[in-house]
Formats: structure tokens, C-alpha cells, sequence
């Protein structure tokens, strides 16, 4: 083991590190987000949804000693609550975002009830694959051990980009969050799309949240969101709803809550509160300096409410 | 619908309105109560599901929240917070706005009603509860006007810039609890220094509940009044219903905006200080208990009405009271009470589409 | 009436007892429960999960531990936060449940939630974890029970010591709180016995769990070349986990978490609150009067330490064993002067002596030197 501390290197290299481990679940929730918003829909439950997928994944890996079995649970566990989630906004006069607020207490509640007898047992982690075993120092080893999920979240986002701009059901997807008027007329029902949509980002969100309880920080309890699932809605809109920008920023937001004990682990000590809102002052300030009142958002889905 | 109704020879234009009026009342309270039953039938039959009888959880919850005194006391001191943090949401949303922010605001007046009531210590304790109170209440006001503002002149969403302002408000909270305005003496629970004995808020005459009840009954009175009787609340309405129209009829948008955040912040913070005054003391890290989440789930349930606050955070107030029992007596873990919060939530929001459709309720054509 | 008891009990509880004569509030038994009773309701209040691996877990387990004894009926509730909601839990479980004997095991329940109890039920006992009883101050029916866990904190730092080749600890606390800082100094001061340069780096998460945070605070120690780190937070899974990922030594807390570290474990400090449990169940059950101050170390059988896991060398355990036999005379003091803070002040100064009952040691502000981290 490496003998000495890399000083300020170290702080770097734990923010890079960071970046990696903490933004695969942002990742994975904000390419869920991005695709159910592009249909015209906000889906604030996702926290709801990640906590219940870190909860699914981990129980079932658990019991079947197989993480992948339980990413996969995780994810379909997403996809009900999802599918609940886009069936019930589609009854008309219901407004998406309290159904989100909801989703995000029952998801969180069927988390906690069922996921008791877990907290306890040990599940099997998620591989890795160990991209940094040319360096010799451990830190730098250790910082660019990548979780197999970083490397699918990242297929997904280029795929995500490609299929929106170059493939029939991308169209779609597309028209229904422009505009249902159109949509209808071309004969796609709009409600099916979007609960197909919001059923995907679920999905997808699912499976981000198994990656909190199978690989980083791999153990479930009910500490372990803390707002990810609701900064991954506002890191869509930073990302101007584009599959890509949501890796970007999802890399500059692991990359933000790591740097607090990257400091302390140095000797900055003073503020160490401060530093645990430097995610959400970010975010913030990200929507602060994005969003305008007049202009409707360059991107944005034009039937997306939030943007109404 | 079929074309022909065989209508009822219309009697006095008075009484028809009159009915018409009494129909969307019994609207208004028929469905949530139906959705609230479904919401119990669909716990019922989860609870089937794990094993436990759903009729003994039911009259458990009964017997927690209802069916006693010492029970009702249990369920009013629980609902007392929760009142004024449902009119966090149920204020901004007349004005159309959906802001959940109202944790950040109720830890953010708590403390300054703690460090204006250790700075002003050894004064009447009158002056000293009214100081307290106008610091939390303007505390408050202003943090949740913060997401109205953002709203108003930046396009920025209101329910997620609340939300992140609560994570920020918690920071800056323990920020301040355990660096500048710590007490010294506070030594394993840090905390700001003691408002005093004589500036503690007491309880309500021969109860066990504190006066906080009494704030959050008369805010909410007084709130209903506002939107219902006043200019204000009918010009705050319009603009909830379509702000383009609002424009065009010449309302200042941002102002109402404003001020319906700013009071909805009021309410917040003065659960912070009822909570400061009446139970701790000081303000610690004891304050950030979730009653502001609880509060958006009241409110909604609500349907955001101010004179359905009440009854509703009591509804909620007895159903937390009553978790301590069924996990005493039936082993079941304290999220059961979420679960069953969380169905009942989306029940409420799915029966909204049955507002205007059941032909009992509506209006009869005269 | 005789209440049949097997013998190892009663010898916890004459220990328990002479523990609680050094620091016993006095007097004749004011409690107006002075009635043997052979049935008994014990309400438990937890603030968290009773399954974290850590603070929850080591009362639940003492709680299990009574729910045997004869006679006795256990009550729990868990997560039930320090406002009001547990006023009206306590008031519930006695009200409801009949409960007679209080353990709200959370420290933030003793001011002003306890204290309020218990000067409304004058006939409840109230047995708070943590907290301190002042005589005069607090009301007669309610008492503070505590371990020096900081012994066994000390011994992990003898075997760290012993095990760390960068010569650089870590520590993982969630807020700097006399209790934390205390476990943190005496884990330092123990390595410092073996290699007198060894620091300890401190990281505060801000919180008692936050999983996220405590993974990344160990990730960056060990970025840092820390080679052995403990914890003092809720629920230490997460931090044990981690470490034994990345391949370094790992001192538990609380509870025994070997099981989640069979390489790096080393050893660990956990509570054995069934001592003080057990104390109070019979003192009530028996008619005595309130175990008002009740704390106590190895010697007493508050704390004990977790197995020595295979990567202890020979060296090292023998060193430990050595100072543990001593502690459990009685006859080995940890914090003693001169001793000086990490800012180059004098605290304890030379030729001062704190046993571990000294009540300054409960008031601990600073840390020691060769600890990286500000208070």
C-alpha cells in the first residue's frame, strides 16, 4: 500500500474518482427523466423510485446471490412504479408533478416497509471493471476502478442521443412532448406514448437507485438517498433535455458532492456543512442562470409543464 | 350524454343556486372521502398481502389516533405543526404555484426565533414570544418568496427550487446550530443558547397540547378568509387559474406571486418558533423532524382549501399518532404509516379526475 | 417475594451496583415505586432502525436480552424522533402498554423530552442512554446510564497501532460532540503508545448516517495513505464495507461487524448495555430505589471488545490483552497529563490524573495532538 499522501493530488484524484462513483446513479436517473420529459411529461417521483429500486436490487441480490438479477429487479420495479405513475397522470385533470410528490412517498414508504429484513444482511456487489491497474499508485488504481453500470450508462446516453434524432419511435417520442395536437393526427395515442416513456425512465431510475445499494456505497439502509432523485430532474433541464448533456453534468455533480471529505481529508475542515450543499446551490445556480420567464426554455418539449 | 333529460320544472331562481352551491360542497367532500376509503381498502389489502388483518390495523390506528383522550391529545399535538406547513403549499398553490418547501422555512424560523428570543431574554415574555414570532414569520416569509422570485422573473421551476432551498436551508441551519451560534454549554446536543423558562410558550388550558395548535387554527381561519372574502384572495385565484388572463386584467402578477410565497413562508416559520418555544427551547438539530413534508401531504389532501386544513391535519395527526401502536402491538415497522400515506395521496390525486364528471354533483342547467 | 435469577445475573447486577456507588445519587429512596413486583412492562425507544449494525442494534440486543428474563415484557418502538413524538410515545407506553420502565436510548431525548416525563409520571422510571443526571437538577425518577466505550476505543488504537505501516490513521465521526471527540482522542492516544508519531485524520460527515458521505470520506482517507480507520457513527456498515473493497484494516464500533471485514477486521469496540439493562429491570422489579448516574467500562461489563480478527499479530495481542487486564483492575488511566491538543495547548496539565469517572472527561473539547481536524 502506498506509503504517502498525495496531498493535494489526492484531493483531485478523489474528486475524479468522485465523479465516477457518485454520478452513475445521477446518470442513470437523469437519461430516465430525459426520456419521459421529451414525452411531455415531469416525473417527480423518482426519488421514490430510486430508493425503491436500491431497495429491490439489494434484496434480490441478496436472496438469489446474483447482483445482476438484482439490477434487474431493481429496474423492473422502476417500471411498475413508473407505469403507475404515467397511468395515473393520464386520467384527465390530474396534475404530474403532485402524482410525482406522491410517488416519491409511496415509493419511499413500500421501500422502507419492505426492505427492513435487509439492512442487516450482506449482498453481493456489482464487478468492476479495473481501468486503472497501469498506475502504481493505489489512489489512482482505486479512482478508476469503473462500475460495469458507468460504462452502460454511457453506451445508453450516446445510444439515447442517437435513437432521438435517427429512429421512428425517437420521432415519436419527440413529436408527443412537442405537440399532442400533432401526434394525434398522425394516429399515435399520446397517453400510451408517455406511459411507455414514464414506464422507461422508470426503468432507468431503477436501476440507478440499485447501484447506490450494490456497488457505492453497497449497503442498504434508509439513509441513503439524499435528494439525488429530485437533482436529476434539475439536471435535465440543465441539460437542455439532450441525452448527452446529461452525462456531462451528471459527471459535474459526483464530481461536487465528493469534494467535501476530498477537503476535509487534507485539513480544510471549516464549513464542512456548507460543502454538503454545494450540490444544491449548484443546481440552483445552474437553473438560475438556464431558465428564462419569456423565452420558452431552446429545447425544451413544448408540452412539458414545467416550462408552461 | 344523451340529449334528453326530462328536467324538473325549474322552481325560484334562489334556490336553484343555493343548490348548485350545496352540490359542489358535497362534490368537494364526497370524493376525497371516497378516495380516502379506497385508499384504505388498497392498504387493507397490502396489509393481506403481509400477513396482518386489515381490520385489526384499522381499529389500531382507531384506538391510536381516536378513541381516547389521551389518544386525541396524541393526534392534536402531532397535527398542530403540521396546520401551518400545509399553508406553506396551500397558499403559493391559489396563486398556482406548487412549492414544497416548507421544512427549509419552519427550521430557518425556528432558529431566528430562537436567537431573537435569547437576545431579547429577561423581557416580558409577551414581547418576547410577539419578537420571536414576527423574526420566524419574516425568516420564513422571505426564504419561500426566494422560490417566488426565482419563479416569477427567472422562469426557474418552483417545486424543485424549493425543494433544493430546503437541502440548503437544513445546511445553513446545522451550519449556524453547530458553528457560530452555538452554545457553549450545549455540549453533547448542540444547540443555540435557551430562550429562558419565562419566555416558553405553555400549554393549552387542562391539555396536553401546546399553544402551536391554537397559531395554526387561527392562521388557517384567517388564511381561508383571505382567499375567500378578500380582493387579495380573489385577485391570488385568478391568477392561479390563468395567469395570461390576470395580465390581461391588469393584476400586478409578480407582486400577488410574491406575497402568497411570502405568507405561505410566514406559516412555516412560525411552526419553526412554535416548535422552538414550546417543546425545545433552543434550536437544534431536533427542529428538521419532517413535519414539513408532512405538511405537503396535508395540503393536498386538502385540496389546498385553508378551511380543509383543519380536519385534515388531524386526519394525518391521528394516523402518525397511531404508528407508535401498531408497531408495539403488531410488529409492524414504523414505514407502514408512510405506505399508508402514500396510497392515500394517490388516491386523492387520481379522484381529481372525477371532479365535473359525476352528473349528481353538477350544476342543473335553469 | 423471591424472583428465581440465575447467578450470572445477579453477579452483573452487584457489579452494576458497585459501579453506580462511585457516582450513585444518594439519599434515601425517594422513588414512590418502592413495591416489589414480579411482572414488569420495559418500554424501549429507538431513533433509528433496530438493525444498522451499530448504535439501534446494541440496545436492541440488550432489550432482547431482557425480554428473558422472567417477568418482564419488552415494548419497542423505533425511529421515533427527539420532538414531541416521543413525549407522546412515552406517555403512550405507559399509558397504554402499562410500561413502568422507560429506555429512551437516543441522547437527544433526555432535555427537555425525559426530563418532562418524568416529572409528569413521578412513578415511571426513565432510564436514559447517555445523558447526565445532575442530583438537584433532574427529577429523582430518572437516571443516566453510560459506558466508557473510549477503553475499547483505546485498545483498537493499541491494535492499530501495531497494524498500521503508513503510520496514518483514519477516523469517521458524524459530529464533534464530547463523546465523539473522547472516542477520538483515546483511539489516538492508544496507537500513539505503540508508534509515538502516528496521526489520526478526522473527517466529520455532519450527521449521525449518511452512507454516501461516510463511503466517500473513507475513499478519500484511504486516497490519502490511511491504512487503518474506525468510525464513530450510527451505523458503521457502510464504513467496514468499504475498507475491506479497498484492502485495508478496519476497527469496528458499536456492534461486531467481523463479519462484514474477515480480512481486515482487526477488532472492535462494542456496547454490552445489557449490564445497565439489566440493572434497572431489577432494581425496579425488586422495589429499589432509581439507579439515578449509572456508568461503568470493561471492569464494570458496559463495553467489551470484538475478537481479535486474523490479521491481529501475535505482538499486537498480547500488547492489548496486557492493557485490557489492567483496565479491567481498574488500575489504567487514559487520559493524564501532560497532554496537549492539536494546536500545541496545554489541556490536562502535569501531574493531573482523570479516571475515567472524572466528569471533566464528559465535557472534552479538543483534540489531541497528532489528530488532523479541527473541534
Amino acid at each position: 500500500m502506498d506509503a504517502s499522501g498525495l496531498g493535494w493530488w489526492g484531493v483531485l484524484i478523489a474528486v475524479f474518482g468522485g465523479a465516477i462513483r457518485v454520478s452513475t446513479p445521477f446518470l442513470f436517473v437523469s437519461l430516465g427523466e430525459c426520456l419521459t420529459e421529451r414525452s411531455g411529461r415531469i416525473n417527480l417521483g423518482l426519488e421514490g423510485i430510486l430508493v425503491m429500486g436500491a431497495m429491490s436490487g439489494y434484496g434480490v441480490a441478496y436472496l438469489s446471490g446474483s447482483p445482476w438479477l438484482g439490477v434487474l429487479v431493481a429496474g423492473l420495479a422502476g417500471l411498475l412504479l413508473g407505469t403507475l405513475h404515467g397511468a395515473v397522470c393520464s386520467l384527465p385533470r390530474v396534475n404530474d408533478i403532485a402524482v410525482g410528490i406522491g410517488l416519491m412517498l409511496l415509493g419511499t414508504g413500500f421501500a422502507f416497509y419492505l426492505g427492513k429484513p435487509f439492512v442487516q444482511p450482506k449482498a453481493p456487489t456489482l464487478p468492476a471493471l479495473h481501468l486503472g491497474d497501469w498506475a502504481s499508485s493505489a489512489q489512482v488504481q482505486s479512482a478508476l476502478q469503473v462500475n460495469v453500470l458507468f460504462i452502460v450508462g454511457v453506451v445508453l446516453a450516446f445510444a439515447m442521443h442517437w435513437a432521438f434524432r435517427n429512429t421512428r419511435w425517437g420521432l415519436v417520442v419527440r413529436m408527443v412532448g412537442d405537440s399532442s395536437d400533432a401526434a394525434r393526427a398522425m394516429g399515435y395515442s399520446v397517453n400510451r406514448v408517455r406511459i411507455l416513456a414514464t414506464a422507461a425512465g422508470g426503468f432507468l431510475a431503477g436501476v440507478g437507485g440499485s447501484f447506490l445499494s450494490l456497488y457505492y456505497p453497497g449497503s442498504w439502509n434508509e439513509g441513503l438517498s439524499s435528494g439525488q432523485g429530485l437533482m436529476a430532474v434539475a439536471l435535465v433541464i440543465f441539460a437542455r433535455w439532450q441525452p448527452l448533456n446529461c452525462f456531462y453534468a451528471a459527471l459535474l455533480f459526483g464530481g461536487a458532492g465528493a469534494l467535501g471529505p476530498a477537503l476535509q481529508s487534507v485539513g480544510i475542515t471549516g464549513g464542512y456543512y456548507l460543502f454538503s450543499a454545494a450540490p444544491y446551490v449548484l443546481t440552483l445556480a445552474i437553473m438560475i442562470a438556464t431558465c428564462s420567464p419569456r423565452r420558452n426554455l431552446a429545447g425544451a418539449p413544448g408540452e412539458l409543464s414545467v416550462t408552461r | 350524454m344523451d340529449g334528453s333529460i326530462t328536467l324538473p320544472a325549474p322552481v325560484a331562481g334562489g334556490a336553484t343556486l343555493a343548490m348548485d352551491r350545496v352540490r359542489r360542497a358535497a362534490e368537494a367532500i364526497c370524493i376525497p372521502v371516497a378516495a380516502l376509503l379506497a385508499a384504505m381498502m388498497v392498504f387493507g389489502v397490502f396489509m393481506l398481502l403481509v400477513g396482518k388483518n386489515p381490520l385489526e390495523v384499522y381499529a389500531l390506528i382507531y384506538k391510536g389516533g381516536f378513541a381516547s383522550a389521551f389518544a386525541w391529545q396524541n393526534t392534536l399535538q402531532r397535527a398542530a405543526p403540521l396546520i401551518l406547513t400545509a399553508l406553506c403549499v396551500a397558499l403559493p398553490a391559489q396563486a398556482g404555484l406548487i412549492v414544497i418547501g416548507a421544512e427549509g422555512a419552519l427550521v430557518l424560523g425556528g432558529l431566528a426565533a430562537a436567537v431573537v428570543g435569547h437576545a431579547l431574554s429577561g423581557g416580558s415574555p409577551l414581547a418576547v414570544q410577539l419578537a420571536m414570532a414576527i423574526a420566524a414569520m419574516a425568516i420564513g416569509g422571505a426564504w419561500i418568496s426566494l422560490a417566488g422570485v426565482l419563479r416569477h422573473y427567472r422562469g426557474v421551476n418552483e417545486t424543485i427550487s424549493s425543494l433544493l432551498l430546503t437541502y440548503i436551508a437544513i445546511a445553513l441551519f446545522n451550519h449556524f446550530v453547530e458553528g457560530p451560534l452555538r452554545d457553549p454549554a450545549s455540549l453533547n446536543k448542540p444547540s443555540t443558547p435557551s430562550i429562558g423558562e419565562a419566555a416558553m410558550v405553555g400549554h393549552l388550558p387542562g391539555m396536553d397540547v401546546h399553544w402551536g395548535l391554537v397559531f395554526g387554527v387561527v392562521f388557517c381561519v384567517c388564511a381561508y378568509f383571505l382567499v375567500r372574502y378578500t380582493v387579495f384572495g380573489f385577485a391570488l385565484r385568478i391568477v392561479g387559474g390563468n395567469v395570461r388572463a390576470a395580465r390581461l386584467a391588469g393584476l400586478a402578477v409578480g407582486r400577488l406571486v410574491l406575497l402568497s410565497c411570502f405568507l405561505g413562508g410566514a406559516a412555516a416559520g412560525l411552526a419553526g418558533m412554535a416548535e422552538v418555544a414550546a417543546v425545545h427551547g433552543s434550536a437544534n438539530a431536533s427542529l428538521i423532524a419532517g413535519y414539513g413534508y408532512a405538511g405537503i401531504l396535508v395540503s393536498f389532501i386538502a385540496r389546498h382549501n385553508p378551511i380543509a386544513i383543519t380536519p385534515v391535519a388531524l386526519l394525518v395527526g391521528g394516523i402518525t399518532a397511531s404508528g407508535g401502536l401498531l408497531q408495539r402491538r403488531l410488529g409492524l415497522p414504523d414505514a407502514t404509516v408512510l405506505v399508508l400515506q402514500g396510497i392515500a395521496f394517490m388516491m386523492i390525486l387520481a379522484g381529481e379526475t372525477l371532479y365535473g364528471r359525476l352528473r349528481i354533483f353538477q350544476p342543473r342547467a335553469h | 417475594m423471591a424472583i428465581k435469577q440465575p447467578n450470572t445475573e445477579r453477579r452483573a447486577f452487584i457489579q452494576a451496583l458497585a459501579a453506580a456507588g462511585l457516582v450513585s445519587a444518594a439519599g434515601p429512596g425517594l422513588i414512590r415505586t418502592a413495591r416489589a413486583a414480579d411482572k414488569i412492562v420495559v418500554g424501549v425507544i429507538y431513533v433509528g432502525p433496530k438493525d444498522d449494525y451499530g448504535y439501534s442494534q446494541a440496545q436492541a440486543q440488550a432489550a432482547a436480552a431482557i425480554k428473558k428474563l422472567p417477568g418482564v415484557t419488552v415494548v419497542e418502538e423505533e425511529r421515533v424522533a427527539e420532538t414531541v413524538d416521543v413525549q407522546k410515545t412515552m406517555g403512550s407506553m405507559i399509558e397504554q402498554d402499562g410500561a413502568s420502565l422507560i429506555f429512551p436510548t437516543s441522547f437527544g431525548y433526555f432535555d427537555p423530552h425525559v426530563i418532562k416525563m418524568a416529572e409528569k409520571y413521578p412513578n415511571v422510571r426513565f432510564a436514559h442512554c447517555g445523558g447526565l443526571w445532575t442530583e438537584g437538577k433532574h427529577p429523582k425518577n430518572a437516571g443516566s446510564y453510560f459506558g466508557y466505550i473510549d477503553e475499547c476505543q483505546y485498545l483498537n488504537g493499541v491494535v492499530a497501532g501495531h497494524a498500521t505501516k503508513s503510520k496514518k490513521l483514519g477516523f469517521i465521526a458524524a459530529k464533534p460532540i464530547p463523546q465523539v471527540l473522547r472516542n477520538i482522542n483515546a483511539f489516538t492516544l492508544g496507537a500513539q503508545s505503540v508508534k509515538p508519531d502516528v496521526t489520526t485524520t478526522v473527517i466529520f460527515t455532519g450527521d449521525w448516517l449518511l452512507p454516501v458521505k461516510e463511503a466517500e470520506a473513507a475513499n478519500s482517507l484511504i486516497d490519502q495513505g490511511v491504512d487503518v480507520i474506525t468510525m464513530h457513527v450510527d451505523s458503521p456498515k457502510v464504513v467496514v464495507e468499504t475498507a475491506e473493497r479497498r484492502g485495508i484494516y478496519v476497527c469496528g464500533y458499536h456492534a461486531n461487524q467481523s463479519a462484514l471485514a474477515p480480512k481486515g477486521y482487526l477488532t472492535g469496540a462494542e456496547w454490552n448495555w445489557t449490564t445497565p439493562y439489566t440493572a434497572h429491570v431489577k432494581a425496579a422489579m425488586e422495589g429499589k430505589p432509581m439507579i439515578n448516574f449509572l456508568r461503568g467500562g470493561l471492569k464494570e461489563g458496559f463495553v467489551k471488545t470484538s475478537a481479535y480478527g486474523k490479521a491481529v499479530s501475535d505482538g499486537a495481542r498480547k500488547n492489548a490483552d496486557a492493557i485490557k487486564s489492567k483496565m479491567m483492575a481498574g488500575d489504567y488511566v487514559i487520559f493524564k497529563g501532560p497532554l496537549k491538543d492539536n494546536a500545541g495547548k496545554v489541556v490536562i496539565a502535569g501531574g493531573t490524573v482523570y479516571k475515567q469517572t472524572d466528569l471533566n472527561l464528559e465535557k472534552m473539547d479538543y483534540l489531541v495532538s497528532g489528530v488532523v481536524g479541527h473541534v
